[in-house]
């Protein structure tokens, strides 16, 4: 049987999974944690806890006031060193709560045991309240808030629930390793998800080169009624949304629309885990899998990490030197990820995986004149036109951005990534798109 | 005479006939009465289309100047290019007087040059300061220092602003500009301001818009300002130029009278001056004016 996948577009970078077959370990506590408040997509959380506070592991230090925002929760046990800016992902200074820990304690009513708890006596209006109240937000790498994806607008219906299990980004195994560990809890996670869209049907996309997590997850899934695993075709960009609503179900979101709008709800395989716990176990987002890897470690790794915690706790449990042939720090995947100034870095929600690079791997080739191959127009997924929306964005002619379709780009980045020329295609592209946003909200104002 | 010919003639006459009328009355009934003055006063500006006005390109001023001059008023409306010289000889024509504008240069607040603030990060990606700035802080670690990569002089039309590869800071040639206000937009930092000039020259600025604390803007950079407000105390008492806030001081190049004062007692060297500050005296004596340098 062929394997479904998305048809337009797409490339296929070199895997690279090389923490594979580790083991999710939990990481070790460090004795202070650094806990930004805009860790999501939306406004950032607004702290509600003061210097000297103390607070236990799921203590709410921060509370998403905004339709579209989140809370947060310690994820630690200890008392609030200070509120201040520190240094975050991108290298600003963002506000954050900085705990100093002190033991591993647990607020009261978080379920621990490891039991699995397959009954769903919550409604769905309980459902969405205890996903808000735990603060839970998409763990591919987006962050969107989930409890908002459910808050179904008046008259509008789904009639799927996709469940993103693809991670087509080369590197990173955490959603891998989670399927593989955690199969039957992320199994209630769907469930509940279903029932909280009022649906009957959910389709698990798992890219074909996960085979066993494909096996254990369809095994499992045989008893329950409406969940399907489907194996997909490898290739880059399947795990973004529009995308893997394509392969699957052969629906295409109109420019501009959400996934809705074609009945479909998409989380990612990591949020449905963290849905089932908070539903189930009533344990808010506290900690996240993270994928610690690069080619040239001499070890890499899956880890339970608390959020808050820096990248380098990883490196420092594995005993991984960093050395001088680490040229770059990756947050996230190597297409769409970050590159990070150090190991310093907090872990918040969105950080799959920290990857890091060699040299010649990390550094861009010399930029050439544009051959007019084509090939960026072959392989953008949303069917743009790369190099055009390139020169435009190089131009500051963003009304053509806006034309040409700059504010569909997803920022996959594979035009640049298939461009021989080795063209700054996606950073100019997004130099438009954030132009045309910004006239765009501009508009709206007035 | 062939009947095909005398009725084309008559055919198309009267179509040309109805046509004329037409386009009389249209022409009469549509008519836009456009001040001859418009056209006058755009010939007088520099034609240079810079925007440093405010208004899309110097038509747009030309209407503009003409509207306030039915008002009798011209407050606020100058073309920086063209400056003075050329706001008079405006004014004359259209019979109002213009208040003279002292002359004025961009500044470049920030001080962080390659030996201030070293890199210990390297960017590789398009040379676009507006790129770089979305993506981090900068290869210094100085949030709200220059990035270096020059849309400031990608945006001058005068090639009045270059960057010095020494420092990899942009520097402005006084003489070249026009204050016309396109780098200060291209800033992504917003590091570049417009400033009067001074007497023969003489300023002084903050070269720094570093809000953090002392100690984290002195990390990234040597010559940051820390906000420790040694500046505030050493300017005159009558003058009273300088501000702080957020950490950082400001000084008002309204009041501010270029004496140099505050120069020599700034811990980092954060405050820059386009003369050799006089050397601090024991007991400095407020409100004298350095004698000019160069």
């Amino acid at each position: 049987m062929r394997l479904k996948t998305f048809p337009r577009g797409g490339v296929h970078p070199p895997e690279n999974k090389i923490s594979v077959d580790q083991a999710i370990q939990v990481l070790s506590i460090p004795s202070r944690v650094q806990l930004h408040l805009g860790q999501h997509l939306g406004a950032p959380a607004v702290a509600t806890v003061s210097k000297g506070d103390c607070v236990r592991v799921g203590s709410r230090i921060a509370e998403g006031k905004a339709f579209i925002s989140a809370h947060l929760h310690s994820s630690v046990s200890g008392t609030v060193a200070k509120i201040d800016d520190v240094i975050d992902a991108s290298g600003y200074r963002r506000p954050a709560v900085v705990i100093d820990v002190d033991g591993d304690e647990w607020e009261a009513g978080i379920d621990r045991s490891p039991e699995l708890i397959r009954e769903i006596k919550a409604d769905a209006e309980t459902i969405v309240e205890r996903i808000k109240a735990a603060g839970v937000v998409g763990l591919g790498g987006a962050c969107f808030p989930t409890h908002v994806k459910y808050m179904f607008p008046e008259g509008r219906k789904a009639d799927t629930v996709i469940i993103n299990a693809v991670e087509c980004e080369p590197y990173l195994t955490a959603d891998h390793r989670l399927m593989l560990e955690r199969t039957d809890e992320i199994l209630v996670g769907v469930q509940i998800l279903m029932k909280v869209a009022r649906v009957e049907r959910a389709m698990i996309g798992v890219e074909a080169n996960k085979p066993d997590a494909i096996e254990t997850m369809s095994r499992k899934a045989r008893s329950l009624p409406g969940i399907e695993v489907i194996p997909l075709k490898v290739q880059y960009p399947q795990g973004a949304e529009k995308q893997l609503i394509k392969a699957l179900l052969n629906r295409e979101v109109p420019s501009g629309r959400l996934p809705l709008d074609v009945g479909c709800v998409v989380n990612n395989v990591g949020t449905a885990l963290a849905v089932y716990e908070a539903v189930q176990k009533n344990k808010p987002l506290v900690e996240r899998v993270v994928t610690f890897t690069g080619s040239h470690l001499p070890a890499t790794g899956n880890f339970l990490v608390r959020l808050g915690v820096p990248a380098m706790e990883m490196a420092a449990h594995l005993g991984v030197e960093i050395g001088d042939d680490t040229a770059k720090v990756i947050s996230g995947g190597p297409m769409m990820g970050k590159a990070i100034s150090g190991l310093e870095v907090p872990v918040t929600k969105g950080t799959s995986g920290i990857v890091l690079l060699t040299e010649k791997d990390a550094r861009r080739s010399p930029v050439q004149n544009c051959i007019r191959c084509g090939r960026c127009v072959s392989a953008c997924p949303m069917g743009l036109e790369p190099w055009l929306l390139e020169k435009l964005g190089q131009s500051d002619r963003f009304e053509e951005c806006d034309s040409s379709g700059a504010a569909d780009c997803i920022e996959c980045g594979s035009c640049s990534f298939a461009c021989p020329s080795s063209r700054s295609l996606l950073d100019f592209i997004r130099y438009g798109k954030v132009n045309v946003m910004r006239i765009r909200a501009a508009r709206r104002q007035k | 005479m062939n009947p095909v010919i005398v009725y084309s003639v008559v055919v198309l006459g009267l179509v040309a006939a109805g046509a004329a009328v037409i386009l009389f009355v249209v022409a009469n009934k549509f008519k836009v009465d456009e001040d001859p003055r418009i056209d006058e006063v755009a010939e007088m500006l520099p034609g240079a289309n810079c925007g440093g006005c405010g208004y899309p390109g110097c038509r747009g001023l030309a209407e503009a100047l003409v509207r306030a001059a039915d008002k009798g008023d011209l407050g606020g409306l100058m073309c920086p290019p063209g400056g003075n010289e050329t706001m008079a000889r405006i004014g004359e024509y259209l019979g109002t007087a213009v208040e003279e504008a002292g002359p004025t240069v961009a500044v470049v607040r920030c001080g962080g040059s390659r030996s201030k603030a070293p890199a210990n990060l390297e960017y590789d990606g398009p040379e676009r300061c507006s790129i770089a700035h979305s993506l981090f802080a900068g290869e210094n670690g100085c949030a709200y220092g220059c990035l270096g990569l020059g849309d400031c002089v990608t945006a001058c039309d005068f090639d009045a602003i270059h960057m010095n590869s020494e420092t990899g800071l942009p520097e402005v040639d006084e003489k070249k500009c026009v204050s016309c206000g396109a780098c200060v937009i291209a800033c992504p930092r917003n590091l570049i301001e417009i400033h009067p000039l001074g007497k023969k020259g003489r300023r002084v600025w903050v070269a720094c818009m570093n809000r953090e604390p002392g100690g984290v803007a002195r990390k990234a950079c040597k010559a940051a300002c820390i906000g420790c407000g040694r500046c505030v105390k050493a300017c005159p008492e009558k003058i009273q130029a300088i501000t702080l806030e957020n950490n950082l001081a400001y000084i008002d190049p309204a009041k501010c009278i270029a004496c140099g004062l505050c120069i020599s007692v700034c811990p980092t060297g954060a405050i820059l001056a386009t003369f050799e500050p006089v050397k601090p005296k024991p007991k400095a004596d407020a409100g004298v004016t350095a004698p000019s340098a160069s």
